[in-house]
């Protein structure tokens, strides 16, 4: 999946070229396969207090080799920086300078988290400090070299470091899972959510369906699920029928093929779920189209059916799913996780996509308010937003704007279909259940947006 | 047959949609479209890495390196490859045949599961070479020296070189199966608007079909296919009404021809599989048995001697299986007559209902009489399906199988149904099926 340009600079005579004018030398981005394990060593808990010794705890439990100061060592895989407790801006820099001299001793692929709070409204030098932050992830992010990602985990007040939906979320943004997360923020709002009782298999017991299933980001997703040990229900329409039941007989699920812009389709999976036994613990809505236009040439044949499939078919599927819930009790588990498909050009729009950046913006609010619904069931809602990721649709963009949407992010490259797959993978799973209504980029710090 | 040692049920099905010859699966060998189908219903069914008894299937358009092509279809399939496979042939015919052999070998105990599956492609139907240029190709092949091999090939002639298609008659009357049927149609004074009523009412009936879900576990969608391309749900009775007639327009024995592309059915390809297996194997499995297998019979026509037409041996099939089993035709619930023209169709429940057909031709005192319409061909059939020949069986029976199951449910009552289907070369396969509820 490496595109022509990242060969190029791969090779002896590109790499020398790409060195002396400086043009963008994308790094190999390590994932799950390539590097098994939660925690990168050496790992270094910069910050003090109560939350910097419960990480560092959590970190020796995963057997890493966990360091509390930076200075004697000669590479780094792993920087937590605590911040939980800070007070004002100027208390940054006793946490924060530390790694500045450690910079260039990171390993190719390294994480760099920074657990502070959410600014309140209540304090306004905290918040300030809070804020802060914020800028400072961001920025490293931008500096970050050979794969490294830096993001943020703010943690609600009153939720400890040591609860399972934070610990959770650090084990993800430290893994080979986040290698296309950078630049970003997780915020856990609540202490919800459990450890999975297989860290490696951390769907196990669960089962999830996936909408849109037969191919692309939706079959990497399946794939991702399965690998993670969930029971899968996989949904495409019929005109994708043999491609679904394909992926399912591989990864042993039960596919359904239902058009989810029907009338009845609601009713139809529900009787599905019915009659197979089926309980929905975590559900992934990913169907989603492209009819892009500039807005002058917009018709109703291209506008309608990006807003039927990508937003009001999740919608009526969840309006659905929840009203059976209500009256029976028996379609969906004890802890339901709702994944949504956003998309960057729902957050900054995009030229020739406002029919779709409507759709995706509206994604983002749906998982928001979806949340509160979901929350006295013991649920939440969020939503990933992937930036360019390599999938059969952007290899249609024109080769020109292709090369540039590609370039235009920190880590220089568009991602994968795995990489949407994973960061889902955790937001449906049972430490994910303190992040309600979010929306996670998975786009490699592209430049647009926030 | 009532001492039949054990039930052969029919467990569930699955089809690709039917394409139209050259349509979206232009270029796809039947093995591929086989493959498909048994995707589907491993997926349906959850059969992956299953050792089944068998998997019976077949091709009429079948090329010559084919020769196992329903075990090499299998294997592609993600099926124990120690499942056998086996290949079975009878025009259009086959796909009833292969559920048939299934069948019986389930009821002998022979075996406890099968796939009983057929596959046409109109699309990528053999071209062979001339019977000179193949005999000539065999010498030279054969020979010893450089000199002879050339001598051998100097043997060729332009005119050997002509690609030989598949043939669309009937060897021993030069006759295609639609002018052959054209003549039947005129003799039973079949009229044009019963034909295009009845071809109307396939469509409607299939387009239902698919709009209230009752296709929604027979049918995986493939290679964007979501339906039957054939299917026209919006079509009347003026549309069709508006097209030529195709068959029978120089026979002078066919003073008005009747028979059009709209009511008869088009070249297709597609491919179907039915799931069988016994009681105690459906019970482990946790299948929900939908009907049984209870009994088939065939029958042969003399067509070429022009003493009955082509298509006609279903018409005297069906008396000799109600007879054995004690049933009358007004006995059954639901009719599946294979509409592989609609005239054949007409042509059938008018030799039941003649009293000189079953006089002179079933040597029986009384006709079988009329049946009740509204249960014909309920869910569509050929004409708006398509008929990719050996694939239409496994449609057919595991359509019916669900619909009698369905209603059984619904009544609380056994439903029967009869299956009848016509072939090439005057023969015709008849089968009765029973609901399961």
């Amino acid at each position: 999946m490496t595109d022509a340009y990242t060969r190029f600079v791969r090779s002896a005579p590109g790499k020398a070229i790409a060195k002396r004018t400086g043009l963008p030398r994308p790094a190999r981005l390590p994932r799950r396969a390539d590097r098994p394990g939660t925690v990168l060593g050496p790992a270094v808990v910069l910050g003090h207090g109560e939350g910097a010794e419960q990480i560092t705890r959590h970190l020796l439990g995963h057997g890493a080799d966990v360091r509390r100061r930076v200075e004697e060592l000669r590479k780094v895989g792993t920087v937590v920086l605590v911040l939980d407790e800070i007070a004002a801006p100027a208390e940054l820099s006793a946490t924060l300078l530390p790694l500045a001299g450690a910079m260039r001793s990171l390993a190719p692929g390294a994480r760099v988290v920074a657990v502070s709070r959410p600014a309140t409204g209540e304090d306004p030098a905290r918040d300030a400090a809070r804020g802060g932050v914020e800028g400072f992830v961001r920025s490293l992010a931008h500096e970050m070299r050979a794969g490294g990602t830096a993001n943020g985990l703010q943690v609600a007040d009153g939720v400890g470091l040591d609860a399972p939906a934070v610990l959770g979320a650090l084990d993800f943004l430290l893994s080979a899972r986040s290698a296309f997360v950078t630049g970003q923020f997780l915020t856990v709002s609540r202490d919800a959510g459990t450890a999975p009782a297989d860290p490696a298999r951390p769907m196990a017991g669960r089962t999830a369906l996936v909408t849109g299933a037969a191919r692309g980001i939706g079959a990497a997703i399946a794939r991702t699920l399965a690998a993670d040990g969930a029971r899968l229900v996989l949904l495409d329409v019929p005109a994708a029928g043999t491609e679904l039941a394909r992926l399912a007989n591989e990864l042993r699920a039960t596919p359904v093929q239902l058009d989810v812009t029907a009338a009845d389709a609601g009713d139809r999976l529900v009787a599905f779920l019915r009659e197979r036994h089926l309980v929905l613990d975590s559900v992934v809505l990913n169907a989603g189209i492209t009819r892009d236009k500039m807005f002058a040439n917009m018709t109703p044949e291209r506008w309608d059916p990006v807003i039927a499939v990508n937003i009001t078919s999740q919608i009526t599927l969840m309006d659905t799913l929840l009203a059976a819930q209500q009256q029976d009790g028996d379609v969906l588990g004890e802890q339901p996780r709702v994944v949504s498909l956003a998309s960057t050009s729902g957050i900054a729009g995009n030229t020739g996509q406002t029919n779709y950046a409507a759709s995706k913006a509206g994604v983002m609010a749906f998982v928001d308010a979806l949340a509160g619904r979901l929350e006295p069931l013991g649920g939440t809602a969020n939503a990933v937003a992937p930036g360019f990721i390599e999938t059969e649709m952007t290899a249609k963009i024109p080769p020109l704007r292709r090369e540039i949407a590609r370039r235009v992010s920190s880590l220089q490259q568009g991602g994968l279909p795995v990489d949407v797959a994973e960061a889902i993978g955790f937001l449906a799973s049972d430490p994910a259940g303190g992040i309600q209504g979010r929306t996670l980029r998975v786009c490699g710090q592209n430049i647009v947006g926030r | 047959m009532t001492d039949s040692p054990r039930d052969a049920l029919i467990l569930g099905g699955n089809r690709i949609p039917f394409a139209r010859s050259g349509g979206p699966y232009a270029g796809i060998s039947n093995q591929d479209l086989l493959t498909a189908a048994l995707d589907g219903l491993v997926a349906r069914y959850g059969l992956q890495g299953a050792k089944l008894g068998e998997v019976s299937g077949g091709a009429v358009l079948k090329l010559a390196g084919d020769l196992n092509l329903t075990r090499e279809s299998a294997l592609g399939a993600p099926l124990d490859p120690r499942t056998p496979a086996i290949d079975l042939s009878k025009a259009c015919a086959t796909g009833l045949e292969t559920v048939l052999h299934s069948s019986n070998r389930i009821r002998l105990g022979q075996i406890d599961s099968a796939i009983a599956a057929g596959v046409d492609s109109a699309s990528d139907s053999p071209i062979e070479v001339t019977p000179r240029l193949r005999r000539t190709l065999h010498r030279a092949f054969a020979a010893k020296t450089p000199v002879q091999r050339l001598k051998a090939l100097a043997a060729i002639r332009p005119a050997d070189l002509a690609p030989v298609p598949p043939r669309n008659g009937e060897p021993r009357t030069g006759l295609s199966m639609g002018e052959h049927m054209a003549l039947t149609a005129a003799a039973w004074g079949i009229t044009r608007e019963d034909q295009d009523a009845l071809a109307l009412a396939s469509h409607q009936k299939l387009a239902a079909a698919y709009s209230s879900g009752f296709l929604d576990d027979l049918v995986t969608g493939y290679r964007g296919l979501g339906r039957d391309q054939n299917l026209r749900a919006d079509s009347t009775m003026e549309k069709l009404a508006g097209l030529k007639p195709v068959f029978g327009v120089s026979s002078p024995q066919v003073p008005e021809p009747t028979m059009t592309a709209g009511n008869s059915t088009p070249l297709s390809d597609g491919a179907s599989a039915v799931l069988l297996g016994s009681a105690d194997w459906a019970a482990e499995q946790g299948y929900t048995p939908l009907a049984r297998v209870v009994d088939a019979r065939t029958a042969a026509v003399d067509f070429v001697h022009g003493d009955e037409g082509l298509l006609m041996a279903p018409a005297y099939a069906v008396p000799e299986l109600l007879d054995a089993n004690g049933l009358s035709l007004q006995d059954l619930d639901f009719y599946e007559i294979h509409e592989a023209f609609a005239s054949t169709v007409l042509a059938t429940l008018a030799a039941w209902e003649s009293p000189q057909f079953a006089r002179e031709r079933l040597g029986r005192a009384e006709p079988l009489g009329a049946i009740d319409r509204d249960r014909l061909n309920v869910l569509g059939s050929s004409l708006a399906a398509g008929h990719p020949f050996a694939a239409t069986g496994g449609r057919i029976v595991a359509t019916l199988a669900k619909h009698l199951h369905a209603e059984a449910v619904r009544t609380g009552r056994t439903q029967r149904g009869l299956i009848s289907v016509c072939a090439a070369a005057g023969q015709g396969t008849v089968a009765l099926l029973e609901s399961v509820a």
